[in-house]
């Protein structure tokens, strides 16, 4: 609202707050939903679930995952949805395996073709949606049983591994403490002089550090952009709830990289993940090739007619979703150390689940980055929790599906009551 | 109330009654959509109902059929006599209270036959039997005067067709009472007189009806009687001889509507587009050629209509022009100030300064999920964003607000979604849209379509305002007094043909209806 009009100001100004923090309601509501979830297992598993060493296991098993829910969400914004993804994570592991362990490619450059690959696949299942006007659900669940029979094929039946240890660092690696430790409490030592496990309490001082500057990057740009909506007559929202939503958010970082630092630092992967987060939320709120894929997803007649080449984007997309799932295959290879027959099998039900949980809409134009993730993480607490208390994996199946339906079904109740 | 003392025999509605509606409240969550509403319809008459959009007419029209059921308003509903208390559309229908919505709710790929006994199904021991359903249909479609085959399917016929198949499928329900919610605003002129006259041969076989409607001729034209709804409230309710179309526009908007089109002095200037033997072939079948060698020019400052019947290749021009988003093997020139411009693709189309806002604004002109402010921006984001695509959001929450206001679009903020707005802001918003790609000749496709008498001259402001601005206006309508209302100059579209043109003072509905029954006949002979 501008601050030309005088007396329905502060009324309009209420109103478009009121806009703003409902629309963040749902993202809310996730947080604390994953929040509430956490808490249930931390005390369900005895504590064992925020022991630093879980934190980082829970990171590294749902990495892949997370990384393809970034592609599938544009996916599914745009209105299509892509069953083929677990199957060429498995291919692209595969290639990789071939390429590093039979014919001996230095794992930088097996890298970058198994993405140059994925990408190709992608955008080859991209050309027949978007201009042959094949439903994409029938383009993807053929890619998907062709890259599952191209994976049996290519490793004839066989396991290859393991990989060269560089490769092997995507995922099982960390970042150097470049700082040197912090010892807070040293660890006791046992007969041999080496430190017992869980024991004593040393930080890793880089994660730390990197630590407190994401978290004053966060603040000063969040301040900023207030600051700017401000100074341009622009109401914010409400200072308390910037205040709160800030520390909050602040607090679940710097909790996060402490538990981190006191294991053994930041994963790779970590960063990997964080910096394609990063990335396709400024994509999806910032710029107009994601404003566009928001646009096609919600109205694609209307989209076209407004100028918006759908075919082209509707490709793109694909070629997008294709790396991504390429980066998750090597992710997964590397997480297990070889190329298996069975890789990646029934993983795109996990990454769609994970979308949807996440508050994504099956009719297209709805969805967010930041929820795709988080209802990643949500399916994945799940299945950490579940596995640590023993319960069977059929159960942990009847959970995580009823799970997902309630969901989505507490998300359209809320939606038809608003 | 049905507890109170005094007994529903007493308080009983006059014998001709039919359907009383009594103190009507519905409130929606924030809203109060009636309150306190009455209508009161005879036996065998045709009533009227008239109000802006949003005003309660469709919300009375669903507590009266049962779809809010009983329980969910208050007030009481008498039909028969008796009062009726309804909990969903098949008691209402039980009584011969058939509503025949706005959007039409057949189902494109089965048959005339299978539509019509949708839900009715003639069976026999459970199995429906084809040759009595079949029979059936024949019997009702003659009787609404459709000559038709029940094996044909729905997609296959046009709109007036298709309204018919909707009224002889309420005929197969034993109708009493016919309620008919906007049903010419998608037909031609020729199929609304159709349908009208339709409605007059009913009445004289003893049925009642409800006439929503946004066109007041037709209401003056079969209507017994008026009610007034404005605001969620009753005004009047007026008898036939008393209608005149100042006294309802004067109700229904609350004011006197002293001119319902906007004054302008044209200021004309050169020429700035022009499209020279343009033809194009059907989408689907391209064998058939829809436009034949059109050619029409646009002035600077100038307001031009296109006038036609239904079906005359209106829209299907002003698509393929724009980006060719309609047709096949088009062929044609098309100048703009008076350079030769290719329009191929709908981004072309706009940075040649062209921008056209479609007829229907809900499957092509807006994304009805998202809010106000992400919907103006979109065909031009550039606009908004750095040149590498970074869009500024704070650039565009202004542009949205500017454009707020300049087409007055009436919302609690620009993040209002606009799937929540009536009709005639969302086609501001759409207008918005348009305007900010800043073209220099617009195309508007039925621009008051479905939108009430207040915003379509808030519509017109508009347009006046753009073309004072220098702008070229090119304006499909169906509504004749509209184009004669606000344009410099008509052309008359028939049969892909231009079959008239003529100055707007000297046009006359008589003049264009003329136009094209001679472009008939010569096509014809």
């Amino acid at each position: 609202m501008s601050t030309e009009t005088a007396a329905p100001t502060t009324n309009a100004a209420k109103a478009s707050a009121q806009a703003a923090f409902k629309e963040n309601l749902r993202q809310y509501g996730l947080v604390v939903a994953l929040i509430v979830i956490m808490l249930f297992f931390q005390y369900m598993t005895n504590g064992i679930l925020f022991l630093p060493v879980n934190l980082t296991n829970l990171v590294l098993q749902n990495s892949y995952i997370v990384v393809m829910a970034l592609g599938m969400l544009l996916v599914i914004v745009a209105g299509h949805i892509d069953l083929s993804v677990g199957s060429v994570a498995g291919f692209i592991g595969a290639v990789a395996a071939v390429l590093m362990v039979d014919y001996g490619f230095h794992p930088l450059i097996a890298g970058l073709i198994c993405i140059l690959v994925g990408g190709i696949i992608g955008g080859a299942q991209g050309y027949f949606i978007a201009y042959m006007k094949i439903p994409s659900f029938i383009v993807t669940l053929s890619g998907m049983l062709v890259f599952k029979g191209l994976l049996l094929w290519l490793l004839g039946g066989r396991s290859v591994g393991p990989f060269p240890t560089g490769f092997q660092m995507l995922s099982a690696g960390f970042i150097p403490d470049v700082i040197g430790p912090l010892v807070l409490v040293p660890p006791t030592l046992n007969a041999s002089g080496n430190p017992m496990p869980n024991t004593g309490l040393v930080l890793h001082t880089t994660t730390m550090v990197i630590a407190i500057l994401i978290v004053a990057a966060m603040l000063y740009f969040a301040l900023k952009s207030r600051r700017a909506r401000e100074s341009h007559g622009y109401d914010a929202e409400p200072f308390a709830l910037f205040v709160i939503k800030n520390v909050v958010l602040a607090g679940i970082i710097l909790f996060l990289m402490y538990k981190f630092a006191s294991y053994r630092g930041l994963p790779n992967v970590l960063i990997v993940m964080g910096f394609l987060i990063v990335l396709f939320v400024f994509f999806t709120k910032r710029m107009t090739f994601g404003r566009r894929i928001f646009a096609m997803g919600g109205n694609e007649k209307a989209a076209k007619l407004s100028g918006i080449q759908t075919e082209r984007l509707t490709f793109y997309i694909f070629g997008i979703m294709g790396m991504l799932a390429a980066l998750a295959g090597l992710i997964y290879a590397a997480r297990l150390n070889q190329a298996t027959p069975k890789a990646g099998a029934g993983m795109e039900l996990d990454v769609i689940a994970a979308v949807f949980v996440g508050g994504a809409s099956a009719m297209g134009g709805v969805g967010e980055v930041a929820g795709a993730v988080i209802g990643a993480f949500i399916m994945g607490v799940m299945n950490n929790g579940m596995g640590i208390m023993g319960i069977n994996i059929d159960w942990q199946q009847v959970i995580k599906g009823l799970v997902l339906l309630g969901a989505v079904a507490f998300d359209l109740y809320n939606k038809k009551k608003a | 109330m049905a507890t109170a003392p005094m007994n529903a025999q007493t308080n009983a509605p006059a014998t001709d009654t039919l359907l009383e509606m009594r103190d009507i409240t519905k409130t929606f969550p924030g809203v109060k959509a009636l309150s306190n509403v009455n209508l009161n319809v005879r036996s065998g008459e045709i009533h009227a109902i008239v109000g802006e959009n949003g005003a309660g007419k469709s919300t009375l029209m669903k507590v009266l059929s049962g779809v809010y059921p009983f329980g969910d308003y208050s007030g009481e509903i008498f039909y028969e006599g008796e009062e009726c208390r309804f909990t969903g559309i098949h008691d209402s229908e039980k009584r011969g209270i058939v509503i025949i919505h706005q959007e039409l709710a057949l189902v494109p790929l089965l048959s005339i036959a299978e539509n019509l006994f949708l839900g009715n199904e003639q069976t026999r021991f459970g199995v429906i039997d084809w040759n009595l359903a079949r029979r059936r249909a024949a019997d009702l479609l003659r009787k609404v005067g459709l000559r038709e085959d029940p094996d044909t399917l729905i997609t296959n016929i046009g709109t007036g067709k298709q309204q018919l198949v909707e009224i002889a499928k309420a005929l197969a329900k034993d109708v009493k009472l016919l309620i008919l919610d906007e049903p010419t605003a998608s037909l031609s002129e020729k199929d609304s007189q159709h349908l009208l006259d339709l409605l007059l041969e009913f009445k004289r076989q003893g049925m009642t009806a409800i006439l929503i409607s946004h066109k007041l001729n037709e209401v003056k034209k079969v209507a017994d009687r008026v009610t007034v709804i404005r605001d969620g409230q009753t005004i009047e309710t007026m008898d036939k001889d008393d209608v005149t179309e100042d006294r309802i526009i004067t109700s229904m908007v609350g004011r006197t509507m002293e001119d319902r089109y906007p004054t302008r002095t044209p200021n004309v200037g050169e020429t700035i587009f022009e499209v020279k033997n343009w033809t194009v072939h059907h989408q689907l079948h391209p064998e058939r050629m829809v436009i034949k060698g059109i050619d029409l020019h646009v002035k600077k400052g100038e307001v031009v209509g296109i006038a036609g019947l239904m079906g005359a290749g209106r829209t299907e021009f002003a698509m393929s022009v724009f980006g060719r988003t309609y047709g096949t093997n088009i062929s044609g020139e098309v100048f703009v100030h008076g350079k030769k411009a290719d329009t191929s693709t709908v981004g072309k189309a706009v940075a040649q300064g062209l921008a056209y806002a479609t007829e229907d604004r809900k499957v092509y002109g807006l994304n009805l999920i998202d809010h106000i402010k992400h919907n103006v921006t979109i065909a031009n984001l550039p606009g908004v964003s750095s040149g590498t695509g970074v869009i500024n959001d704070l650039a565009e929450l202004k542009v949205a607000n500017e454009y707020r206001k300049k087409t007055n679009i009436r919302s609690s903020s620009v993040y209002q979604i606009t799937g929540n707005l009536s009709g005639g802001n969302q086609q501001k918003v759409v207008l918005s849209k348009w305007l900010f790609s800043d073209p220099d000749i617009l195309i508007l496709d039925e621009p008051t379509r479905g939108i009430d008498v207040g915003a379509k001259y808030e519509i017109y402001t508009i347009i006046n305002k753009l073309a004072e601005e220098g702008k070229g206006i090119l304006v499909i309508s169906s509504e004749m007094p509209e184009l004669l209302g606000i344009c410099d100059r008509i052309y008359v579209l028939n049969e892909g043909r231009i079959v008239g043109e003529m100055a707007g003072h000297e046009a006359s509905q008589e003049k264009i209806m003329r136009a094209i029954v001679r472009g008939e006949e010569k096509a014809a002979s």
